[in-house]
Protein backbone atom coordinates (compact mmCIF):
# COMPACT_ATOMS: atom_id res chain seq x y z
CA UNK A 1 0.00 0.00 0.00
CA UNK A 2 3.06 2.54 -0.23
CA UNK A 3 2.92 2.66 -3.83
CA UNK A 4 1.75 5.90 -4.66
CA UNK A 5 -0.05 6.09 -7.77
CA UNK A 6 -1.85 9.87 -7.46
CA UNK A 7 -0.61 12.50 -5.05
CA UNK A 8 -2.51 15.84 -4.28
CA UNK A 9 -0.55 18.25 -2.29
CA UNK A 10 -1.90 21.38 -0.64
CA UNK A 11 -5.02 21.42 -4.01
CA UNK A 12 -7.42 24.30 -3.64
CA UNK A 13 -10.02 25.37 -5.49
CA UNK A 14 -11.55 28.58 -6.02
CA UNK A 15 -14.76 29.66 -7.73
CA UNK A 16 -13.91 33.14 -8.75
CA UNK A 17 -17.78 34.64 -8.23
CA UNK A 18 -18.87 37.57 -7.52
CA UNK A 19 -18.03 36.42 -3.88
CA UNK A 20 -15.49 33.96 -4.05
CA UNK A 21 -16.64 30.41 -3.14
CA UNK A 22 -12.75 28.47 -1.72
CA UNK A 23 -14.63 24.69 -2.63
CA UNK A 24 -11.82 22.68 -1.61
CA UNK A 25 -9.26 23.99 0.59
CA UNK A 26 -5.75 22.91 0.92
CA UNK A 27 -6.48 19.36 0.60
CA UNK A 28 -3.76 16.41 0.73
CA UNK A 29 -3.74 13.08 -0.14
CA UNK A 30 -2.77 10.32 -1.86
CA UNK A 31 -4.01 7.52 -3.53
CA UNK A 32 -1.93 4.12 -3.52
CA UNK A 33 -2.22 1.66 -6.55
CA UNK A 34 -4.48 -0.66 -6.32
CA UNK A 35 -6.83 0.78 -3.20
CA UNK A 36 -10.13 1.71 -3.08
CA UNK A 37 -10.21 5.24 -1.04
CA UNK A 38 -13.85 6.50 -0.36
CA UNK A 39 -14.47 10.50 -0.49
CA UNK A 40 -17.54 10.89 2.08
CA UNK A 41 -19.00 14.27 2.96
CA UNK A 42 -22.25 15.97 2.43
CA UNK A 43 -24.00 17.61 -0.64
CA UNK A 44 -22.27 20.56 -1.20
CA UNK A 45 -18.87 19.75 0.91
CA UNK A 46 -16.58 19.76 -2.53
CA UNK A 47 -16.02 16.25 -2.91
CA UNK A 48 -16.78 16.13 -6.57
CA UNK A 49 -14.89 19.58 -6.82
CA UNK A 50 -12.07 17.70 -5.74
CA UNK A 51 -12.61 14.89 -7.78
CA UNK A 52 -13.02 16.98 -10.95
CA UNK A 53 -10.36 19.13 -10.19
CA UNK A 54 -7.27 17.02 -9.81
CA UNK A 55 -8.37 15.45 -13.58
CA UNK A 56 -8.82 19.74 -14.22
CA UNK A 57 -12.07 18.98 -15.32
CA UNK A 58 -13.58 22.10 -14.04
CA UNK A 59 -14.61 25.05 -16.14
CA UNK A 60 -14.46 28.90 -15.30
CA UNK A 61 -15.42 30.96 -12.90
CA UNK A 62 -13.59 27.56 -10.83
CA UNK A 63 -9.94 28.42 -10.49
CA UNK A 64 -6.70 26.38 -9.23
CA UNK A 65 -4.65 29.06 -6.60
CA UNK A 66 -1.91 26.76 -5.68
CA UNK A 67 -1.24 23.30 -4.42
CA UNK A 68 0.01 20.31 -6.77
CA UNK A 69 -0.95 17.18 -8.36
CA UNK A 70 1.61 14.49 -9.41
CA UNK A 71 0.55 11.01 -11.16
CA UNK A 72 3.02 8.49 -10.92
CA UNK A 73 2.26 6.17 -13.44
CA UNK A 74 2.77 2.38 -14.06
CA UNK A 75 5.59 3.27 -16.12
CA UNK A 76 7.50 4.40 -13.47
CA UNK A 77 7.16 7.90 -15.14
CA UNK A 78 5.72 11.13 -12.67
CA UNK A 79 3.14 13.80 -14.65
CA UNK A 80 2.52 16.93 -13.14
CA UNK A 81 -1.17 17.34 -13.89
CA UNK A 82 -1.45 20.71 -13.74
CA UNK A 83 1.39 21.74 -15.92
CA UNK A 84 -0.23 19.46 -19.25
CA UNK A 85 -1.09 21.39 -22.15
CA UNK A 86 -4.25 20.72 -23.68
CA UNK A 87 -3.56 18.05 -25.70
CA UNK A 88 -1.59 16.22 -23.46
CA UNK A 89 -4.31 16.96 -21.20
CA UNK A 90 -6.84 15.15 -23.79
CA UNK A 91 -4.37 12.33 -24.30
CA UNK A 92 -3.85 11.39 -20.62
CA UNK A 93 -8.00 11.47 -19.38
CA UNK A 94 -9.86 8.40 -19.61
CA UNK A 95 -6.35 6.58 -20.26
CA UNK A 96 -4.85 6.46 -16.97
CA UNK A 97 -8.03 8.08 -14.65
CA UNK A 98 -11.64 7.52 -15.98
CA UNK A 99 -15.14 8.68 -14.36
CA UNK A 100 -18.17 6.66 -13.83
CA UNK A 101 -21.19 9.55 -13.47
CA UNK A 102 -23.59 9.76 -11.29
CA UNK A 103 -26.50 9.61 -13.40
CA UNK A 104 -25.69 6.74 -15.57
CA UNK A 105 -29.54 8.05 -17.34
CA UNK A 106 -28.11 11.46 -18.33
CA UNK A 107 -24.36 10.30 -18.62
CA UNK A 108 -25.38 8.38 -21.91
CA UNK A 109 -26.72 9.92 -24.79
CA UNK A 110 -30.28 8.90 -25.92
CA UNK A 111 -30.05 8.31 -29.02
CA UNK A 112 -27.05 6.71 -29.84
CA UNK A 113 -27.00 2.92 -29.17
CA UNK A 114 -24.51 1.70 -26.36
CA UNK A 115 -22.32 -0.26 -28.79
CA UNK A 116 -21.73 3.39 -30.64
CA UNK A 117 -21.14 5.17 -27.53
CA UNK A 118 -18.59 2.15 -26.62
CA UNK A 119 -16.98 2.49 -30.02
CA UNK A 120 -16.23 6.12 -29.28
CA UNK A 121 -14.11 5.87 -26.85
CA UNK A 122 -11.94 3.80 -28.73
CA UNK A 123 -12.07 6.42 -32.15
CA UNK A 124 -11.18 9.17 -29.91
CA UNK A 125 -8.48 7.63 -27.99
CA UNK A 126 -6.93 4.76 -30.39
CA UNK A 127 -7.22 6.03 -33.80
CA UNK A 128 -5.27 3.35 -35.01
CA UNK A 129 -7.38 0.83 -34.54
CA UNK A 130 -9.84 -0.15 -37.27
CA UNK A 131 -13.59 -0.79 -37.01
CA UNK A 132 -13.65 -4.80 -36.74
CA UNK A 133 -11.20 -4.55 -34.06
CA UNK A 134 -13.15 -1.20 -32.31
CA UNK A 135 -16.72 -4.04 -32.60
CA UNK A 136 -14.34 -6.74 -31.22
CA UNK A 137 -13.28 -4.29 -27.86
CA UNK A 138 -16.76 -3.35 -27.57
CA UNK A 139 -17.91 -6.86 -27.03
CA UNK A 140 -15.43 -7.67 -25.15
CA UNK A 141 -16.16 -4.54 -22.55
CA UNK A 142 -20.08 -5.99 -22.82
CA UNK A 143 -19.32 -9.40 -21.95
CA UNK A 144 -16.83 -8.01 -18.75
CA UNK A 145 -19.44 -6.11 -17.10
CA UNK A 146 -22.18 -8.93 -17.80
CA UNK A 147 -24.29 -7.13 -20.20
CA UNK A 148 -24.11 -8.97 -22.65
CA UNK A 149 -22.94 -8.37 -26.26
CA UNK A 150 -26.63 -8.82 -27.82
CA UNK A 151 -27.14 -5.68 -26.19
CA UNK A 152 -24.51 -3.76 -28.66
CA UNK A 153 -27.36 -2.54 -30.73
CA UNK A 154 -29.49 -1.24 -27.66
CA UNK A 155 -30.60 2.33 -26.83
CA UNK A 156 -30.01 3.49 -23.28
CA UNK A 157 -33.57 3.76 -22.07
CA UNK A 158 -33.98 -0.38 -23.38
CA UNK A 159 -31.45 -0.79 -20.02
CA UNK A 160 -33.03 -1.44 -16.76
CA UNK A 161 -31.29 1.55 -14.44
CA UNK A 162 -28.29 -1.62 -13.09
CA UNK A 163 -27.47 -2.08 -17.00
CA UNK A 164 -26.77 1.07 -17.93
CA UNK A 165 -24.63 1.59 -14.70
CA UNK A 166 -22.53 -1.14 -15.82
CA UNK A 167 -22.43 0.31 -19.30
CA UNK A 168 -20.95 3.61 -17.72
CA UNK A 169 -18.40 0.84 -16.05
CA UNK A 170 -17.70 -0.38 -19.31
CA UNK A 171 -17.23 2.87 -20.59
CA UNK A 172 -14.74 3.57 -17.65
CA UNK A 173 -12.90 0.60 -18.42
CA UNK A 174 -12.61 0.72 -21.56
CA UNK A 175 -8.76 2.27 -21.81
CA UNK A 176 -7.58 -0.28 -19.18
CA UNK A 177 -7.13 2.84 -16.70
CA UNK A 178 -4.93 3.00 -13.55
CA UNK A 179 -7.43 5.11 -11.56
CA UNK A 180 -11.19 5.27 -11.89
CA UNK A 181 -12.89 8.20 -10.43
CA UNK A 182 -16.42 6.53 -9.13
CA UNK A 183 -19.44 9.58 -8.44
CA UNK A 184 -22.27 8.12 -6.43
CA UNK A 185 -22.07 5.01 -8.98
CA UNK A 186 -24.69 3.56 -7.28
CA UNK A 187 -26.89 6.53 -5.44
CA UNK A 188 -30.05 5.82 -7.46
CA UNK A 189 -30.35 1.94 -7.85
CA UNK A 190 -32.41 -0.34 -5.26
CA UNK A 191 -30.26 -1.54 -2.78
CA UNK A 192 -30.48 -5.23 -4.60
CA UNK A 193 -28.73 -3.76 -7.89
CA UNK A 194 -26.68 -1.90 -5.41
CA UNK A 195 -24.93 -4.96 -4.43
CA UNK A 196 -24.41 -6.03 -7.78
CA UNK A 197 -23.10 -3.51 -9.19
CA UNK A 198 -20.71 -3.47 -5.99
CA UNK A 199 -19.77 -7.04 -6.09
CA UNK A 200 -18.98 -6.55 -10.04
CA UNK A 201 -16.72 -3.62 -9.27
CA UNK A 202 -14.54 -5.59 -7.06
CA UNK A 203 -14.45 -8.46 -9.27
CA UNK A 204 -13.10 -6.44 -12.25
CA UNK A 205 -11.20 -4.86 -9.09
CA UNK A 206 -9.27 -8.45 -9.05
CA UNK A 207 -9.10 -8.54 -12.65
CA UNK A 208 -7.80 -5.47 -13.57
CA UNK A 209 -6.17 -4.15 -10.60
CA UNK A 210 -7.31 -0.45 -11.77
CA UNK A 211 -7.43 1.97 -8.07
CA UNK A 212 -10.80 3.31 -7.16
CA UNK A 213 -11.60 6.95 -5.37
CA UNK A 214 -15.45 5.91 -4.69
CA UNK A 215 -17.18 9.22 -4.06
CA UNK A 216 -20.68 9.35 -2.01
CA UNK A 217 -22.58 10.27 0.80
CA UNK A 218 -23.57 6.97 1.55
CA UNK A 219 -20.76 5.99 4.78
CA UNK A 220 -22.09 2.78 5.93
CA UNK A 221 -21.58 1.76 2.18
CA UNK A 222 -18.30 3.15 2.09
CA UNK A 223 -17.23 1.47 5.38
CA UNK A 224 -17.43 -1.56 3.69
CA UNK A 225 -16.10 -1.25 0.57
CA UNK A 226 -12.76 1.05 0.99
CA UNK A 227 -9.35 0.55 2.12
CA UNK A 228 -9.58 4.05 3.58
CA UNK A 229 -11.67 7.08 3.79
CA UNK A 230 -11.36 10.56 3.49
CA UNK A 231 -13.99 12.38 5.31
CA UNK A 232 -14.63 16.06 3.75
CA UNK A 233 -16.36 19.06 5.15
CA UNK A 234 -16.42 22.49 3.92
CA UNK A 235 -13.85 22.21 1.37
CA UNK A 236 -11.34 20.43 4.09
CA UNK A 237 -10.10 16.88 4.87
CA UNK A 238 -10.75 16.87 7.99
CA UNK A 239 -10.39 12.86 8.89
CA UNK A 240 -8.53 10.20 6.41
CA UNK A 241 -7.83 6.95 8.30
CA UNK A 242 -8.33 3.15 7.23
CA UNK A 243 -12.06 2.17 7.08
CA UNK A 244 -11.91 0.38 10.41
CA UNK A 245 -10.36 3.07 12.14
CA UNK A 246 -12.64 5.58 11.10
CA UNK A 247 -15.41 2.77 12.24
CA UNK A 248 -14.04 1.92 15.72
CA UNK A 249 -11.81 5.21 16.81
CA UNK A 250 -12.80 8.26 14.70
CA UNK A 251 -10.94 11.09 15.83
CA UNK A 252 -12.80 14.39 14.15
CA UNK A 253 -16.23 15.34 15.93
CA UNK A 254 -17.79 15.73 12.18
CA UNK A 255 -16.62 11.94 11.42
CA UNK A 256 -18.23 11.17 14.86
CA UNK A 257 -21.39 13.29 13.61
CA UNK A 258 -21.41 11.42 10.23
CA UNK A 259 -21.69 8.37 11.97
CA UNK A 260 -23.95 8.58 14.61
CA UNK A 261 -26.80 10.26 11.43
CA UNK A 262 -26.86 7.19 10.18
CA UNK A 263 -30.00 4.34 11.86
CA UNK A 264 -28.36 1.44 12.29
CA UNK A 265 -29.66 -1.70 10.51
CA UNK A 266 -29.22 -4.54 12.71
CA UNK A 267 -27.65 -2.75 15.91
CA UNK A 268 -29.60 -0.47 19.25
CA UNK A 269 -32.09 1.67 17.88
CA UNK A 270 -30.66 4.54 18.85
CA UNK A 271 -29.26 7.81 16.69
CA UNK A 272 -28.16 11.07 17.34
CA UNK A 273 -31.09 13.60 15.44
CA UNK B 1 -59.39 6.32 15.65
CA UNK B 2 -59.13 5.89 11.70
CA UNK B 3 -58.18 2.67 9.82
CA UNK B 4 -57.77 1.66 6.61
CA UNK B 5 -58.15 -1.87 5.13
CA UNK B 6 -56.44 -2.84 2.16
CA UNK B 7 -57.99 -6.37 1.10
CA UNK B 8 -56.42 -8.82 -1.43
CA UNK B 9 -56.07 -6.31 -3.62
CA UNK B 10 -54.87 -7.03 -6.61
CA UNK B 11 -53.81 -4.81 -9.79
CA UNK B 12 -52.72 -6.16 -13.37
CA UNK B 13 -52.03 -3.38 -15.75
CA UNK B 14 -52.10 -3.94 -19.73
CA UNK B 15 -49.29 -3.11 -21.66
CA UNK B 16 -49.84 -3.12 -25.70
CA UNK B 17 -47.94 -5.83 -27.59
CA UNK B 18 -46.60 -7.52 -23.83
CA UNK B 19 -49.87 -9.05 -22.13
CA UNK B 20 -50.14 -7.88 -19.12
CA UNK B 21 -48.68 -6.88 -15.75
CA UNK B 22 -49.61 -8.27 -12.41
CA UNK B 23 -48.02 -5.36 -10.73
CA UNK B 24 -50.03 -6.40 -7.38
CA UNK B 25 -51.39 -9.50 -6.32
CA UNK B 26 -53.90 -10.38 -3.05
CA UNK B 27 -52.14 -7.82 -1.00
CA UNK B 28 -53.58 -7.29 2.39
CA UNK B 29 -52.55 -4.73 5.19
CA UNK B 30 -54.52 -2.56 7.42
CA UNK B 31 -53.21 1.12 8.36
CA UNK B 32 -54.47 2.58 11.87
CA UNK B 33 -54.30 5.90 13.11
CA UNK B 34 -51.48 6.00 15.63
CA UNK B 35 -49.11 3.44 13.85
CA UNK B 36 -46.35 3.64 11.14
CA UNK B 37 -46.18 1.17 8.60
CA UNK B 38 -42.69 0.48 6.43
CA UNK B 39 -43.38 -0.87 3.18
CA UNK B 40 -40.16 -1.86 1.57
CA UNK B 41 -39.39 -3.81 -1.81
CA UNK B 42 -36.64 -2.75 -4.73
CA UNK B 43 -37.75 -0.87 -7.46
CA UNK B 44 -40.77 -2.50 -9.49
CA UNK B 45 -41.97 -4.43 -6.33
CA UNK B 46 -45.50 -2.57 -6.41
CA UNK B 47 -44.78 0.12 -3.20
CA UNK B 48 -45.78 2.68 -5.54
CA UNK B 49 -48.75 1.23 -7.01
CA UNK B 50 -49.77 0.29 -3.70
CA UNK B 51 -49.94 4.56 -2.95
CA UNK B 52 -51.67 4.77 -5.63
CA UNK B 53 -54.69 2.50 -5.21
CA UNK B 54 -54.90 3.72 -1.34
CA UNK B 55 -54.95 7.67 -2.84
CA UNK B 56 -57.35 6.28 -5.53
CA UNK B 57 -54.97 7.69 -8.33
CA UNK B 58 -55.58 3.72 -9.66
CA UNK B 59 -58.22 1.07 -8.54
CA UNK B 60 -57.81 -1.85 -8.20
CA UNK B 61 -58.47 -5.13 -10.21
CA UNK B 62 -59.73 -7.12 -7.93
CA UNK B 63 -59.83 -6.75 -3.75
CA UNK B 64 -60.90 -3.50 -2.28
CA UNK B 65 -60.08 -1.06 0.23
CA UNK B 66 -62.35 0.14 2.99
CA UNK B 67 -61.56 3.03 5.47
CA UNK B 68 -63.29 2.26 8.93
CA UNK B 69 -65.46 -0.34 7.30
CA UNK B 70 -66.63 1.34 3.94
CA UNK B 71 -65.61 1.46 0.46
CA UNK B 72 -63.67 4.20 -0.21
CA UNK B 73 -65.09 6.67 -2.72
CA UNK B 74 -64.47 6.83 -6.15
CA UNK B 75 -65.62 10.06 -7.60
CA UNK B 76 -66.87 13.49 -6.63
CA UNK B 77 -67.23 15.20 -3.52
CA UNK B 78 -66.81 11.54 -1.68
CA UNK B 79 -63.50 11.08 -2.51
CA UNK B 80 -62.45 14.99 -2.30
CA UNK B 81 -63.30 14.00 1.20
CA UNK B 82 -61.51 10.94 1.26
CA UNK B 83 -58.36 12.43 0.19
CA UNK B 84 -58.24 14.92 2.53
CA UNK B 85 -58.37 11.90 4.89
CA UNK B 86 -55.21 10.47 3.72
CA UNK B 87 -52.64 12.83 2.26
CA UNK B 88 -49.42 11.86 0.10
CA UNK B 89 -46.27 13.26 0.47
CA UNK B 90 -44.48 12.46 -2.98
CA UNK B 91 -40.70 11.39 -3.43
CA UNK B 92 -39.71 14.16 -5.72
CA UNK B 93 -39.80 17.84 -4.14
CA UNK B 94 -38.08 19.63 -7.45
CA UNK B 95 -41.19 18.11 -9.18
CA UNK B 96 -44.39 18.26 -6.79
CA UNK B 97 -44.04 21.51 -5.86
CA UNK B 98 -45.71 24.51 -8.59
CA UNK B 99 -42.85 26.58 -9.48
CA UNK B 100 -45.04 29.51 -10.73
CA UNK B 101 -46.36 29.15 -7.20
CA UNK B 102 -44.85 30.80 -3.56
CA UNK B 103 -45.02 28.60 -0.46
CA UNK B 104 -47.83 30.21 0.80
CA UNK B 105 -50.12 29.16 -2.48
CA UNK B 106 -48.94 25.87 -1.89
CA UNK B 107 -49.87 25.40 2.05
CA UNK B 108 -52.84 27.92 1.71
CA UNK B 109 -54.85 25.62 -1.54
CA UNK B 110 -55.73 22.95 0.64
CA UNK B 111 -56.80 25.17 3.64
CA UNK B 112 -58.89 27.22 1.65
CA UNK B 113 -60.25 24.01 -0.60
CA UNK B 114 -61.02 21.62 2.41
CA UNK B 115 -62.63 24.78 5.04
CA UNK B 116 -60.90 23.01 8.44
CA UNK B 117 -60.69 26.95 9.22
CA UNK B 118 -62.66 29.98 8.49
CA UNK B 119 -61.09 32.41 5.83
CA UNK B 120 -60.11 35.22 8.41
CA UNK B 121 -58.11 32.06 10.13
CA UNK B 122 -55.75 30.79 6.79
CA UNK B 123 -53.01 33.02 7.03
CA UNK B 124 -52.71 32.28 10.93
CA UNK B 125 -52.49 28.48 9.61
CA UNK B 126 -50.09 28.82 7.12
CA UNK B 127 -47.45 30.06 9.57
CA UNK B 128 -48.56 27.44 12.30
CA UNK B 129 -47.83 24.63 9.76
CA UNK B 130 -44.67 26.00 8.48
CA UNK B 131 -43.89 26.42 11.96
CA UNK B 132 -44.49 22.55 12.44
CA UNK B 133 -42.21 21.35 9.70
CA UNK B 134 -40.02 23.85 11.34
CA UNK B 135 -39.55 26.37 8.16
CA UNK B 136 -39.06 30.08 9.13
CA UNK B 137 -41.75 32.07 8.36
CA UNK B 138 -39.46 33.78 6.01
CA UNK B 139 -39.62 31.53 3.39
CA UNK B 140 -43.71 32.13 3.09
CA UNK B 141 -43.76 34.02 -0.14
CA UNK B 142 -40.67 32.43 -1.69
CA UNK B 143 -40.94 29.88 -4.56
CA UNK B 144 -39.70 26.83 -4.61
CA UNK B 145 -36.87 27.18 -6.41
CA UNK B 146 -35.59 29.07 -3.83
CA UNK B 147 -35.66 26.66 -0.60
CA UNK B 148 -33.45 23.54 -0.35
CA UNK B 149 -34.44 19.76 -1.14
CA UNK B 150 -34.96 19.45 2.57
CA UNK B 151 -37.09 22.71 2.87
CA UNK B 152 -39.35 21.77 0.30
CA UNK B 153 -39.95 17.94 1.26
CA UNK B 154 -40.50 20.29 4.55
CA UNK B 155 -43.44 22.35 2.85
CA UNK B 156 -44.81 18.85 0.60
CA UNK B 157 -45.10 17.75 4.24
CA UNK B 158 -47.02 20.93 5.26
CA UNK B 159 -49.45 20.66 2.45
CA UNK B 160 -50.30 17.14 3.20
CA UNK B 161 -51.36 17.77 6.82
CA UNK B 162 -53.02 20.69 5.92
CA UNK B 163 -56.59 19.30 5.68
CA UNK B 164 -55.92 17.72 9.50
CA UNK B 165 -55.82 13.99 7.80
CA UNK B 166 -55.50 11.16 9.59
CA UNK B 167 -53.79 8.98 7.56
CA UNK B 168 -50.52 9.99 5.52
CA UNK B 169 -48.97 7.50 2.35
CA UNK B 170 -45.05 8.76 2.32
CA UNK B 171 -43.85 7.12 -1.02
CA UNK B 172 -39.95 7.82 -0.30
CA UNK B 173 -39.62 10.89 1.47
CA UNK B 174 -36.35 11.43 1.40
CA UNK B 175 -34.91 9.51 -1.62
CA UNK B 176 -33.96 12.10 -3.70
CA UNK B 177 -32.31 14.27 -0.85
CA UNK B 178 -28.70 14.64 1.11
CA UNK B 179 -28.27 11.77 3.40
CA UNK B 180 -27.14 14.39 5.76
CA UNK B 181 -30.89 15.81 5.90
CA UNK B 182 -32.58 12.81 5.50
CA UNK B 183 -32.83 11.52 9.42
CA UNK B 184 -34.20 15.43 10.18
CA UNK B 185 -37.11 15.35 7.61
CA UNK B 186 -37.89 11.40 8.68
CA UNK B 187 -37.55 12.83 12.04
CA UNK B 188 -40.06 15.30 11.79
CA UNK B 189 -42.39 13.10 10.40
CA UNK B 190 -42.16 10.91 12.86
CA UNK B 191 -42.91 13.41 15.46
CA UNK B 192 -45.84 14.93 13.89
CA UNK B 193 -46.77 11.50 13.39
CA UNK B 194 -46.74 10.77 17.32
CA UNK B 195 -48.02 14.28 18.09
CA UNK B 196 -50.99 14.42 15.79
CA UNK B 197 -51.50 10.54 16.74
CA UNK B 198 -51.61 9.88 12.33
CA UNK B 199 -51.11 6.62 10.26
CA UNK B 200 -48.15 6.56 8.34
CA UNK B 201 -47.17 4.69 5.79
CA UNK B 202 -43.66 5.04 5.13
CA UNK B 203 -42.89 3.50 1.48
CA UNK B 204 -38.99 3.40 1.24
CA UNK B 205 -36.28 0.94 -0.49
CA UNK B 206 -33.85 1.31 2.58
CA UNK B 207 -34.54 -0.90 5.52
CA UNK B 208 -32.53 0.80 7.93
CA UNK B 209 -34.89 3.94 8.00
CA UNK B 210 -37.81 1.71 7.65
CA UNK B 211 -36.37 -0.23 10.69
CA UNK B 212 -35.83 2.90 12.60
CA UNK B 213 -39.20 4.69 12.06
CA UNK B 214 -41.79 1.50 11.55
CA UNK B 215 -43.86 -0.11 13.92
CA UNK B 216 -44.55 -3.03 11.86
CA UNK B 217 -42.48 -3.66 8.40
CA UNK B 218 -44.39 -5.15 5.32
CA UNK B 219 -42.11 -6.26 2.44
CA UNK B 220 -43.60 -6.21 -0.96
CA UNK B 221 -42.19 -8.74 -3.72
CA UNK B 222 -43.02 -8.74 -7.47
CA UNK B 223 -46.42 -7.42 -5.97
CA UNK B 224 -46.68 -10.13 -3.32
CA UNK B 225 -46.38 -9.40 0.71
CA UNK B 226 -43.74 -12.02 1.53
CA UNK B 227 -43.49 -10.98 4.83
CA UNK B 228 -45.58 -8.87 7.52
CA UNK B 229 -44.39 -8.69 11.07
CA UNK B 230 -42.97 -6.21 13.44
CA UNK B 231 -40.14 -4.29 12.37
CA UNK B 232 -37.77 -5.68 14.67
CA UNK B 233 -39.27 -8.98 13.80
CA UNK B 234 -38.70 -8.62 9.91
CA UNK B 235 -35.13 -6.81 10.13
CA UNK B 236 -33.46 -9.05 12.64
CA UNK B 237 -35.17 -11.98 12.22
CA UNK B 238 -36.32 -12.24 8.35
CA UNK B 239 -38.34 -15.49 7.98
CA UNK B 240 -38.78 -14.99 3.78
CA UNK B 241 -35.28 -15.61 1.68
CA UNK B 242 -36.38 -12.19 -0.07
CA UNK B 243 -36.27 -10.22 3.08
CA UNK B 244 -32.68 -11.94 4.10
CA UNK B 245 -31.60 -10.80 0.36
CA UNK B 246 -32.18 -7.24 0.98
CA UNK B 247 -30.90 -7.56 4.32
CA UNK B 248 -27.50 -9.12 3.36
CA UNK B 249 -27.68 -6.46 0.09
CA UNK B 250 -28.06 -3.67 2.46
CA UNK B 251 -24.84 -1.54 3.88
CA UNK B 252 -24.50 -2.89 7.79
CA UNK B 253 -20.83 -1.58 8.72
CA UNK B 254 -21.94 -3.46 12.57
CA UNK B 255 -22.00 -6.50 11.27
CA UNK B 256 -19.46 -6.24 8.58
CA UNK B 257 -16.89 -4.98 10.98
CA UNK B 258 -17.84 -7.93 13.43
CA UNK B 259 -17.25 -10.40 10.57
CA UNK B 260 -14.26 -8.85 9.22
CA UNK B 261 -11.87 -7.40 11.96
CA UNK B 262 -12.84 -9.88 14.24
CA UNK B 263 -15.38 -7.81 16.33
CA UNK B 264 -13.17 -5.64 18.15
CA UNK B 265 -15.59 -3.83 20.45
Amino acid sequence: MSDPLLSVRDFSVRYETAAPVDAVRDVSLTVHRGEVLGLAGESGCGKTTLAYGVQRLLKPPAVIPGGSVTWHDADGTDTDLLALDAAALRAFRWDKISMVFQGAMSALNPVATVGAQLADVFEVHRPAMSRAERTAAVVELLEIVKVGAARIKSYPHELSGGMRQRIMIAMALALRPQLVVMDEPTTALDVLVQREILREITSLREAFGFSVVFITHDLPLLLEISDRIAVMRAGQIVELDTAANIWFRPQHDYTKTLLSSFPRLTAERTVNR
Amino acid sequence: MTSIDVQGVSKTYRVRGAGSIDALSDVSFTLSSGQTIGMVGQSGSGKSTVAKILTQMERPTSGQVLLDGEPIPTRGAALRAYRQQLRMVFQDPFASLNPYHSIRHHVERPLVLSGVVPPGEVDAEVHRLLDKVQLDAGVVDRRPHELSGGQRQRVAIARALAPRPALLVADEPVSMLDVSLRMGVLSLLSDIQAEDGLGVLYITHDLATARYFSDEIIVLNQGRVVEHGSADDVILRPQHPYTRELREASPDPESFFADHVGGVR
